[in-house]
């Protein structure tokens, strides 16, 4: 018996394969990657704990900053609708944080090794979180952007506004998560992976968010002005509400797009390191 | 005769800790192969390679006809591995871990659902199915694991120590789904480091020690090597054990003693004797007792094991203890005590 002729067992024959090679080869790509976007979803949505943390602390904090610190903070208009942008976008930043500790598992469990030994493109685990976690994100953005309105929130955004601002926050999360997807491939535990939740929790608190950043010392203030949360928040916010927007737009674009591509390339980059044969 | 898996020459090293040292495997279409070796002898390296995982430092590697560096695609097609970490997802079902892994082997609908039925009832999961993995014992995880790797009934199978860390029972369970395996024709290349494992499984088994095939050949070949079988027999005091050695060199004559030469024991007050272990050699060897005098307590039957065989061939020098090297006798034989007959 030659060992070709049992290469061929009849049922790893590809069930529909289209005709070219190339179309073939893209075909399964896309549909691998499919299977594993839905792979993550379902652990992500299966993980109540994790989804929990992801809705309530955004939450408490809302809470906390309209009922105890707001009377403190003036910010020319309601507290609650100032506050409100910046709850959204910590919410969809701790959330897609969190990409890297489910791309951490699955590069340290025995999960990578068995799609690295199979013929698809093992790659795909990556986008399966990213785009799981985007996935799940919304979700738990929608959730607290239902409190907010509860409590008294008012958007004044039309149609286009409040697909402005869903533009803006597919853009930031798929940011952070492929940032998040680096330190994943970094990490070598969960839990050290973990950390990068609280890299993102922290820009939130020096920046826009909860109080204007013409408030803050000097030197707080340049650094608060400038990094990348607060333009999107301000961009988020003038959306939403109304507030002028000017020159942040471009900048959160810019920040968000820099971020997709260097996390995008960096996880590539790193995952190819990681895997090496 | 063209082989399904054909390793030569293949080395690897980890910085400055050489896994691999020129490891030469060669496994035929449907044989079930063991690579036996201790903790750190270079099985999972070796499985890590050909399963295309990890590039070797030198040496060839062919698995299916392709070779590991030049058609890892191809490779891949051929094979399925189940590692040492269990690769299954703990909050999806046992269910819908084997249909996402039908979807990623690339089956139809309808060949994804009944695939999956079928490996639920060849695996025992049937009951399981719709619960979180997360719940399943290490043994139903393993099973589960194991079905996974099969989806696509491919003709190479890697399994890297599949029953490490199980208890007896679920490691007969995964033993039954092996040799099941192994009756439909597949190729299995699988690493232990339990004897009795390999014993059970495997066609042909190869020791490895220190990255290298210490010695290789069907379990009973493996045993061989050791010797033929011992026997011990057992006196009331030093003067009878005296007298039964000089028994012996009168029978057997100065000349031909010599090889393999009898051992006393002073402290257990036996003498151990090469033997084929018949009855009628047994016979013999009482009978010339009887002759001289020499008053036989009881006696014992060593069977080797591949117990025996594994610590002999992998001992590394620095352990070893000189006399029972001279001596050729295994040491845990004298721990364990005698077999009864």
């Amino acid at each position: 018996m030659s060992s070709q002729t049992v290469t061929t067992a009849p049922s790893t024959a590809p069930s529909s394969a289209p005709n070219t090679e190339l179309t073939s080869r893209l075909f399964w790509a896309l549909s691998d990657s499919l299977t594993l976007v839905g792979r993550s979803t379902r652990k992500g949505l299966r993980s109540l704990d994790a989804l929990l943390t992801a809705v309530l602390l955004p939450v408490m904090l809302l809470l906390m900053f309209v009922y105890v610190f707001g009377g403190a903070i003036h910010t020319g208009t309601s507290y609650i609708d100032y506050v409100v942008p910046g709850i959204i976008l910590l919410c969809a930043g701790f959330g897609s944080a969190s990409v890297s500790s489910s791309v951490c598992e699955d590069m340290t469990s025995g999960a990578i090794d068995r799609f690295r030994s199979m013929p698809i493109v093992s790659s795909a685990v990556l986008t399966g979180n990213v785009i799981a976690g985007m996935i799940r994100n919304v979700i738990s953005t929608l959730l607290v952007l239902a409190v907010a309105l509860v409590i008294g929130f008012h958007p004044t955004a039309g149609i286009l506004g409040w697909l402005g601002v869903l533009g803006m926050l597919l853009l930031f999360m798929a940011a952070i998560s492929w940032l998040a997807a680096c330190f994943g491939l970094i990490a070598r535990t969960a839990e050290a992976a973990n950390a990068f939740t609280f890299i993102v929790m922290f820009l939130p608190y020096v920046s826009s968010a909860f109080i204007p950043t013409r408030t803050m010392p000097r030197g707080l203030r340049a650094f608060a002005t400038h990094q990348p949360v607060t333009p999107i928040i301000e961009t988020v916010r003038g959306l939403l509400t109304g507030t002028p927007i000017g020159g942040d737009a471009v900048t959160a674009l810019a920040w968000c797009i820099g971020g997709i591509v260097l996390g995008c390339a960096g996880a590539t980059l790193l995952f190819r390191r990681r895997t090496a044969p | 005769m063209s082989y399904t898996i054909e390793v030569s020459g293949l080395t690897k090293s980890f910085g400055k800790s050489r896994a691999l040292a020129g490891l030469d495997l060669r496994v035929e279409p449907g044989q079930v192969f063991a690579v036996l070796g201790p903790n750190g002898a270079g099985k999972t390296t070796a499985v890590r390679i050909l399963s295309t995982l990890i590039a070797p430092d030198g040496g060839t590697a062919r698995v299916a006809g392709y070779d590991v560096i030049e058609e890892p695609h191809k490779v891949r097609a051929a094979i399925s591995l189940t590692g040492q970490l269990t690769a299954v997802d703990g909050l999806l079902t046992g269910e819908e871990n084997l249909l996402m892994m039908a979807r990623l082997r690339h089956l139809g609908r309808r060949a994804r659902r009944a695939r999956t039925e079928e490996l639920l009832e060849q695996f025992d999961l049937q009951e399981a199915r719709g619960r979180r993995v997360s719940s399943y014992s290490g043994g139903m995880r393993r099973r589960l694991d194991l079905a996974l790797s099969l989806v696509s009934g491919p003709p190479v199978i890697f399994l890297d120590e599949p029953t490490t860390g199980l208890d007896p029972r679920s490691r007969r369970g995964l033993w039954d789904a092996v040799k099941t395996l192994a009756g439909s024709g597949t190729t299995i290349l699988l690493t232990t480091q339990y004897l009795e494992e390999a014993d059970q499984l495997a066609d042909r088994i190869a020791v490895i020690d220190d990255g290298r095939v210490v010695a290789e050949g069907t379990a009973e070949e493996l045993k061989a090597r050791v010797g033929s079988e011992t026997v011990e027999l057992f006196f009331s005091d030093q003067r009878m054990l005296a007298e039964a050695v000089k028994a012996i060199e009168r029978r057997h004559g100065r000349a031909r003693a010599a090889s393999p030469a009898p051992r006393q024991d002073r402290e257990r007050l036996s003498l151990l004797l090469a033997s084929d272990g018949s009855a009628s050699a047994v016979r013999g060897l009482l009978e010339t007792m009887e002759a001289a005098d020499v008053a036989v307590d009881r006696m014992a039957l060593h069977r080797p094991t591949l117990d025996e065989v594994f610590l002999n061939l992998t001992e590394r020098r620095a352990d070893r203890g000189p006399e029972l090297h001279a001596k050729g006798v295994p040491e845990r034989r004298a721990d364990r005590g005698p077999e009864r007959i």
